[in-house]
Parts: structure tokens; sequence; C-alpha cells
């Protein structure tokens, strides 16, 4: 059997003293698509950040392995550049650098040696901000600075394709899109979704209209309650979180 | 101390020195015998000895400013500087003719490649004077005069005399007084009527020895409807000694021409870099100080903007970079003397590993200055808790007609920031580059492309090591 891109193993996480994450497990193959849903603070974020290794998440026990190494001994670019990408829920402006330094600079840094010359690059760039619908003027723009909420979303998306990751993690990629652009970014989506893995944490239901998970799960107060396939999205969608109470808290039934 | 000093100093680039080979050096120490030699060395006319001499005994008389870095001033030992240093026989127009020494330290700047590719002329100062000088023929053919400043004394005595100290005369400060007294080198520049200068003409200034003072003069007259970039470059060797750097720099803009005069001063960090530099602009002229300060143990240097003619613009961008044991206090001071003038004054500082960057500003409007416009912006960046930055900012408006907008931040690099980098694969000092790289992007964009591309490589630089 093929190793898993991603296998996590009852991890605990401590942000600031506070366990956030109380026990998960999952593994993630290429190819899958895995939706995580649950309301604001179930911990969904913190997921992704302590996947992608921010410095302020602390695993306290268990353990997570990136195509088959333990994740902790590698440092965030070292995770971006084995192949993670993580598209953030609220991206960062850096101002003065312009997004097509950025993205070259990046692809360079992530696909190293199997990165593409200049001229293949503006390439790959043209055909992807076509594909996104995003005006060439963008490549001028420092990076998210001014951006709306859309065009932040759009240049995360514009960079996992060209970061091509092995893994990529959504972070509430749909919180604040308009319908159209709801569907540009889950077509990026799906174009990535072929040869990687997907990890997508919403909480809504509405862009898995476009991106058809394999695995749905549901996270309530740190932990995952329930596992099921595209049906559990839908049935989350109509009957809300409450009849999914964690294991041992008491539930309000429908 | 000295062993932090040379730490400090540990990672800069152009810190490698060549052997001295003096034709003349003169014994350390400053008094009026020093002056008069080195006016008769250069068999200087009688007016510009004279002017030499009461600057020493006004240098001498004045006390050193209380304000800046009193500190750090107080530890220059201006007996201990060498105050003339001459290392080749003459100016040559030829590098082929510039001794061999001297010549592979201006190749390893890239001076020559530089020239070759996208520079109108340039002057190459080794220790007190000019070894190599050289302007393209159609800029001659037109006009154009660009010589070391004594050959221009020389050869334009008339000129020199008329201008020399009219912009910022001796009595101006402590350091203008000791600059006009042993002045040596520098630039003069005269572009006549009409004639635009399109492409770049530069200066390099090189301290080589240990223990140098380097006191170049500068004079820029660009005459009505002109137009000039001038660009500066300064670098020395690091030594754990103290070497001085005290220009005096003049910039004369007549009727609806325009002066741009960049630099990039990255001196190693045991020299005080302590700069006079001043313009005035007549009516509709525009005078832009593109100013950067990347190196120096002290820098003290305010370029400034007299805006005395109806419609004259001024623009000061400078960024500072203060590092392990560096005080960059920078800024920009400008008069309004005439209705409808405009400023605008950008200072971008960045403090890291305990360094310390100050704006120290002055905007003044005349009561005449009907309708001026002034902006201010002066954004502080600090790397970590260490560092330190400080605003001074000063403000006479005596004219109520004008519209004066001043901005200031100070921000820190936030850890989110470097998260968001570091996932796109760039480790946490390259993150950091890109950062500070893009904090001084409105100055960049305004150098010509080399010297951006220079200064951004620089600053990378000086980001590698600094992570803990």
């Amino acid at each position: 059997m093929v190793t898993p891109l991603l296998s996590i193993e009852d991890i605990h996480v401590d942000v600031d003293g506070n366990q956030v994450i109380k026990g998960l497990s999952m593994e993630i193959r290429k190819g899958e698509v895995h939706a995580i849903m649950g309301r604001n603070g179930a911990g969904k974020s913190t997921l992704a950040h302590v996947l992608m290794g921010h410095p302020d998440y602390e695993v306290t026990s268990g353990s997570v392995r990136f195509l088959g190494r333990p994740l902790e001994e590698l440092e965030v670019w070292e995770r971006a550049r084995a192949g993670m990408f993580l598209s953030f829920q609220y991206p960062q402006a850096i101002p003065g650098v312009q997004v097509g330094t950025f993205l070259r600079k990046s692809v360079q840094a992530v696909r190293g040696d199997d990165a593409p010359s200049n001229k293949e690059l503006r390439m790959e760039m043209k055909k992807a901000m076509e594909a996104l619908g995003v005006d060439r003027s963008f490549l001028a723009r420092y990076v998210n600075d001014g951006f709306s909420g859309g065009e932040k979303k759009r240049l995360e998306i514009l960079q996992m394709l060209l970061l091509t990751p092995e893994l990529a993690i959504l972070d509430e990629t749909d919180s604040g899109l308009d319908i159209d652009t709801l569907r540009t970014v889950a077509t990026g989506i799906n174009s990535v979704a072929e040869n990687s893995g997907c990890l997508v944490i919403t909480h809504y239901q509405r862009l898995l209209d476009y991106l058809k998970p394999t695995h749905v799960h549901v996270m309530i107060d740190g932990a995952i309650v329930m596992t099921g396939g595209p049906e559990l999205a839908l049935e989350v969608e109509e009957k809300g979180y409450d009849w999914l109470q964690p294991t041992g808290t008491t539930g309000v039934l429908p | 101390m000295k062993e932090q000093a040379r730490d400090a100093v540990g990672d800069y680039r152009f810190g490698f020195h060549d052997p001295e080979n003096a034709t003349i050096r003169f014994d350390s120490g400053l008094s009026e015998e020093v002056v008069r030699n080195i006016s008769a060395i250069k068999e200087e006319p009688q007016w510009m000895t004279d002017i030499r001499v009461k600057a020493l005994h006004h240098f001498f008389e004045r006390p050193m400013p209380e304000w800046g870095n009193s500190e750090m001033l107080d530890g220059i030992d201006f007996e201990s500087i060498c105050y003339f240093l001459k290392s080749s026989a003459g100016t040559e127009t030829s590098w082929d003719e510039v001794p061999d020494d001297i010549k592979r330290t201006f190749d390893r700047l890239g001076i020559p490649d530089a020239e070759q590719k996208w520079l109108g002329g340039v002057t190459a100062q080794y220790e007190s004077e000019a070894v190599y000088h050289s302007i393209r023929d159609d800029l001659e053919e037109q006009g154009v005069i660009f010589l070391d400043m004594d050959s221009g004394l020389k050869e334009h005595e008339d000129i020199v005399k008329q201008y020399f100290g009219s912009v910022v005369p001796y009595s101006d400060n402590k350091f203008s007084a000791l600059n006009t007294a042993v002045w040596s080198g520098g630039s003069f520049l005269v572009i006549p009527e009409g004639v635009h200068v399109e492409m770049p003409v530069q200066a390099y200034f090189r301290i080589n020895a240990k223990n140098m003072g380097q006191f170049e003069r500068t004079l820029i007259i660009a005459k009505a409807g002109s137009s000039i970039h001038y660009v500066e470059g300064c670098t020395a060797p690091s030594y754990s000694t103290e070497s001085l750097h005290s220009a005096v720099v003049e910039l004369i803009a007549e009727e609806g021409s325009h002066i741009r005069y960049s630099t990039v001063q990255n001196w190693s960090s045991n020299v005080y870099n302590l700069v006079t530099k001043r313009g005035v602009a007549h009516k509709n002229a525009s005078i832009e100080w593109v100013d950067g300060n990347i190196g120096s143990k002290l820098t003290m240097k305010y370029p400034a903007v007299i805006l005395k003619g109806e419609g004259a613009h001024a623009e000061v961008i400078s960024v500072a970079y203060a590092g392990e044991g560096q005080h960059q206090d920078a800024g920009s001071k400008v008069h309004h003397l005439a209705p409808r003038t405009t400023s605008r004054i950008l200072s971008k500082s960045i403090s890291k590993n305990g360094g310390r960057s100050s704006y120290r500003g002055m905007v003044q409007v005349s009561p005449k200055a009907h309708g001026c416009k002034v902006s201010v912006v002066c954004d502080a960046l600090l790397l970590d808790e260490d560092s330190r930055s400080d605003t001074y900012p000063t403000m006479e408006v005596a004219n109520n007609s004008c519209g004066v907008e001043h901005e200031a931040s100070v921000s820190k690099v936030s850890g989110d920031q470097l998260f968001y980098l570091m996932s796109r694969g760039h480790t946490e000092e390259e993150a950091m580059g890109m950062i500070v790289n893009g904090f001084f992007e409105p100055f960049t964009k305004e150098l010509p492309m080399e010297y951006a591309v220079e200064l951004n490589r620089l600053l990378e630089m000086e980001m590698e090591g600094s992570i803990g």
C-alpha cells in the first residue's frame, strides 16, 4: 500500500497553554479530497497552522508524518519545499514586494531544481492567471497590499497552482467570496486535486458543491466526531452541528 | 569593545584594503600649517587659502553639536586623523593609467564595468584626490563641465569663486567648517542652459588607508532649463580604528532646471559620516535628494533644499539601515521661501541588532510663501526588541494658506508575515530580506536599476546570519 501523504495520529495541540486539539487522527492519500467542517472555534484553523508549522502552536502529544517523515523534523520552509501548501484564511500583506517577483522567488524556492525557466514560468503564470480570471496588472501590485478579500483568495489559489503541491491545505478559502469567485477558486482547487491530496477546511457546505470531497469530517471542540462521504456534508448543511456533540458532553438532539 | 567592532564589520563585503602606497601622506593631526600645506600642494589662489584658514579657526572655536549622538561625536579623535593623503601622481582619464593596485580596487567595486554600461561620466576618488575621471564626448561637446573639484578650481576659478560656500558657508556648522578648511577632491559639475544629461553621472568615493579623513567638496550648477542625475557611492575597508568622512555638497538649480542627487553610502562601520548637503532651487526648479545610508558607525546627514523661487520643488527620499553599533541620524530640511513651492519628504529606516536610527527633519514655511504644499512621511521598521528608532520632526509654518501633511509610523516585522513567507518555501532570513527590501521599495525604485539591484543584494546580505 502506498504511504499516505499525511498521517496524523492522535495529536493534542496547545495554544497559549490551552488545549485546542484534543486527540485527532486522519490519513490523506494522493487523489483524495478531505473536507473538515465545523463551527468557528472548533480547532479547524489550528490544525491547518499546526501542519504548516506556525510557531505559536505546540503539539504536546501524538505524531504527524508528511510523506513518511516526522513533521517535527521539518522547518516551515522545508515543509513547503517538500510539497505542503497552505492557502491562508487571512493572507498577509507584504508591502513593497511585487506579486510577480514574489511568485517567481517562491516557485524557485519550492520547486528547486525542477523550477521552470523564467520564460516557462511566464507561460505557466499566464495560463494560471487566465484560468483564475486574474488580470496581468496583478503582477505589479504589492503582495496582498490593499487587496479585496476575493483578490487575496485568488492570489492564494494562483500560488497553489504554481507551487504544484503534494498536499494542499485550504483554510476557509471560501469565506467572503461571491459565487462567481467561489466557482473559479473551486476550479483551481479541482485541477490541483487530481495529482495531490487536499485538506479543505470550511464551515459552509457551499464550496463542497463544487469540490466533490472523497471524505468529510466533522470537527467539534478539538476532535473529529464523525467521518463520512460527501453525503455527510449535506446532512450537516441540513441539520446543523448540534446533533453531533462530542462524546461525554450533553448534546441537544434535533 | 574592539572585538565587538570587528565582529560588527565581519560581514562587510567591501572591507578589503590594499597596501598603502602613498605618494604624499601628511602626519596625523590638524593645524594651520596642515591647511596651508594642502592649499600649497594644490597651488591654489590666495583667496582659497584664506577661506581655508578662516574656516579652520571657526572649526576650532565652534563647539561640538550637542544634539544627534554627542557621545559618539565626542569619541572622534581629530588628532589621530590624517587630513591629506595622495596615492597617485594625478587624475587619469584612462583606467590603464591608474596605478594597478588602485585600479584593482575599483574593478572589484565594479566601477569601470558600470561606466561602460550606463554612465555618462565617472570620477573615482581614492583617499584625498580623484584618481580617474572621464566624461562622454557627447556631453563634453554640449558644454557640460564635469571635473574633480581641484581641477574645477584650476580651470574655472571664476565660477568656483562665485559659488563656493554660497549655499553652505563654512560657518554653517562645525563639520562644514572642517570640510572648508581641509577639502580635497569631490566633483565640479556645470550643465549649460537647456542641456538634458540623459545618462547618470557617477562619483565613487573610496577610503583605503587607516585613520583617514576624506573631505570631498562637490558643487553642481544646473543652468536654466537643464537637467542632471548625479549618483555617488562610498565604501571603505573595515578597520578597528576610525576614519572620518565629512563632505560638503552644494547644488544650485537655476530657473526650470532639475537636479537629482542619489547616494548609496555603504561605509564600513568604523567610519564617521558627517556630511552637509544643501541645494538652492530657483523659480520652477526642482531638486531631489535620494539618499541611502546603509553603512558607517555614525551618520549625521540632513540633505536640505532652499526653495527660493516661486513654484520650486524639493523631494527628499531617504532610507537608513542601522545594524549593530550603528547610529543613523538622518532626515531632511526644507525651507519654503517663495509662494507655491512644494516639498515631499519620505524617510524610511530599519533598525536591527541594537542599531539606532533617528529621523530628524525640519520644514520651514516663511510668511511670504503662500500656497505651499508640504508632505512629510517617516516610517520606521524595527527588526527586534533591542533596536531603537526615534523621530524629531520640526515644522515651522508661518503662512496659513499652506497644505501640510505629516505622517509617522513605527512598526515591527510581524511573526505572521514571516510565517506567511516561510510557508512559501523561504527561510526565515530570506523572508526577513524580502520584508526589508519591500519596506525600502519606495526608495529603491527611484534609483538607477543597477544601483537598486545592488542595494537589494546588500540588504539581503545584511539579513544573513541575523536570525537568532
